[in-house]
């Protein structure tokens, strides 16, 4: 089977500085593949050079086995669902239509795409009645996220990529869309790139996880590899998962 | 007050509308799409705002004596004055449109783009409602302008209220001098709330 994503001795920079060097790895599908760093590590510009919002400054990103520098930019961005920390949703748009926006660009007719955009708001547990009429800004931040996710749904993509995408929510609609996301992951079966700098989210979400450190990646494993492995970098996030709090009550 | 007067007062503010509209017209028609082309093209920014600024810091009394001498756009009459009017208006039209377009939030543009969204539709979609309400503020402003400027066209045979201020400050006749200069500020008055309501209308957000 071809890897969905495949990463090619992939650098990048951004202006006059390096971000990426010599990034190459694969997501195959049905897994999420987590990237984990922290602020600066480069793992927002890796996924931005899966659906060529950045263009590598050496190597490839294969989408199923071709080169984003290949494909039809606008085909190939239609097919991967993006979702970003504070949503990016359209603010002139109601929660409809910014969910049936990728349907309505590819020239669905108006009741596909009504049927369409109910069934994502139900999937997300925003029931259309209630929120489908509604402007962005009449939305909770937790509400917003959900309407990204439904809106990167939209026309049924194979893959997903996911920017810190619980990053700005409070600690407990955090936990209620990450257990969403793995529900909704089992019941739709997406292949997902997920990038945060929240260890214990990359062990939640993640079915593997990926480790970038100054724009390279320094371990890729599974969860278990992950907890045993003796990287320094990886070690530094295993010290955040410690429960220093108990030892001071 | 003589009802020749009256008549006159009526038909000088319709000449006056007619320069005002007229001018605002071609100018939107000629800014907008260069501002838009300017967000495509940055390092052209300097250029067309730099001549737009400079356009706008020319007295007005002297840029219309500029374009008497030459040729097409120049001589005596309205369409030298129209001329006059389009250059003063650009630099407003032009900075909003391109202020309001750049301002567009840049994590709804690049999610935008992320969606599959061309060029064409980005513009249309996302970067026009959005900045709409700046682009409509560039209109009212440069309108009100004009409305002010409009009068000077009187003196290269433009017409419009500028006739009365001209023939006013000619005889020492404040009623004259009043003539044009009230249906002139009213006209602006009038400009102002009805854009800024049309501003409030539209704004998508």
């Amino acid at each position: 089977m071809t890897p969905l994503v495949s990463f090619r001795k992939v650098s990048a920079r951004i202006g006059q500085k390096d971000i990426l060097y010599d990034l190459s790895f694969d997501v195959e599908p049905g897994e999420t593949l987590v990237l984990l760093g922290r602020s600066g590590s480069g793992k927002t510009t890796a996924l931005k050079t899966v659906n060529s919002l950045l263009v590598p400054s050496a190597g490839d990103v294969l989408i199923e086995g071709i080169p984003t520098t290949v494909w039809d930019l606008i085909r190939l961005r239609r097919r991967i669902g993006y979702v970003i920390q504070d949503a990016g949703l359209f603010p002139h748009f109601t929660v409809a239509a910014n969910v049936g926006l990728v349907s309505r660009l590819e020239g669905w007719q108006p009741g596909d795409i009504d049927a369409r955009v109910q069934y994502l708001l139900n999937q997300v547990g925003l029931p259309p009645a209630q929120f489908a009429a509604r402007y962005p800004r009449e939305l909770s931040g937790g509400q917003r996220q959900r309407v990204g996710v439904a809106r990167a749904l939209a026309a049924d993509p194979p893959l997903l990529l996911l920017d810190e995408p619980f990053g700005a929510l409070d600690p407990v609609t955090r936990v209620q869309l990450q257990q969403q996301f793995l529900d909704l992951r089992s019941r739709l079966k997406k292949t997902a790139l997920l990038v945060t700098h929240d260890v214990r989210e990359a062990l939640l979400l993640g079915t593997r996880i990926g480790v970038l450190h100054n724009g390279r990646l320094v371990f890729l494993g599974t969860r278990a590899e992950f907890l045993a492995a003796q990287d320094q970098e990886v070690r530094t996030f295993h010290t955040c998962l410690e429960e220093k709090w108990k030892e001071t009550i | 007050m003589s009802s020749a007067l009256m008549r006159d007062i009526l038909d000088l503010t319709l000449e006056h509308l007619f320069l005002v509209s007229f001018s605002m017209t071609i100018a939107a028609a000629l800014a907008i799409p260069t501002a838009i082309v300017l967000t495509r093209h940055s390092f052209l920014q300097p250029w067309v705002l730099g001549f737009a600024n400079i356009m706008q810091t020319v007295p007005s009394l002297a840029l219309f004596g500029f374009l008497i001498p030459l040729p097409f756009f120049g001589g005596i009459g309205k369409h030298t004055a129209i001329v006059a009017l389009v250059l003063y208006a650009l630099l407003p039209i032009l900075r909003n449109t391109l202020i309001g377009i750049l301002k567009v939030n840049p994590t709804v543009r690049e999610s935008a783009i992320a969606m599959g969204m061309t060029g064409r539709q980005l513009l249309w979609e996302v970067e026009l409602p959005l900045a709409t309400r700046t682009i409509l503020t560039g209109l009212r402003i440069a309108t009100v302008t004009t409305i002010g400027t409009a009068t000077i066209a009187a003196a290269i045979g433009g017409g419009g209220l500028g006739v009365f201020i001209f023939r006013g400050l000619a005889s020492v006749d404040t009623t004259l001098l009043l003539a044009g200069a009230v249906p002139a500020a009213m006209i602006a008055l009038a400009a102002d709330r009805g854009l800024g309501w049309v501003e409030h209308k539209l704004s998508p957000v």
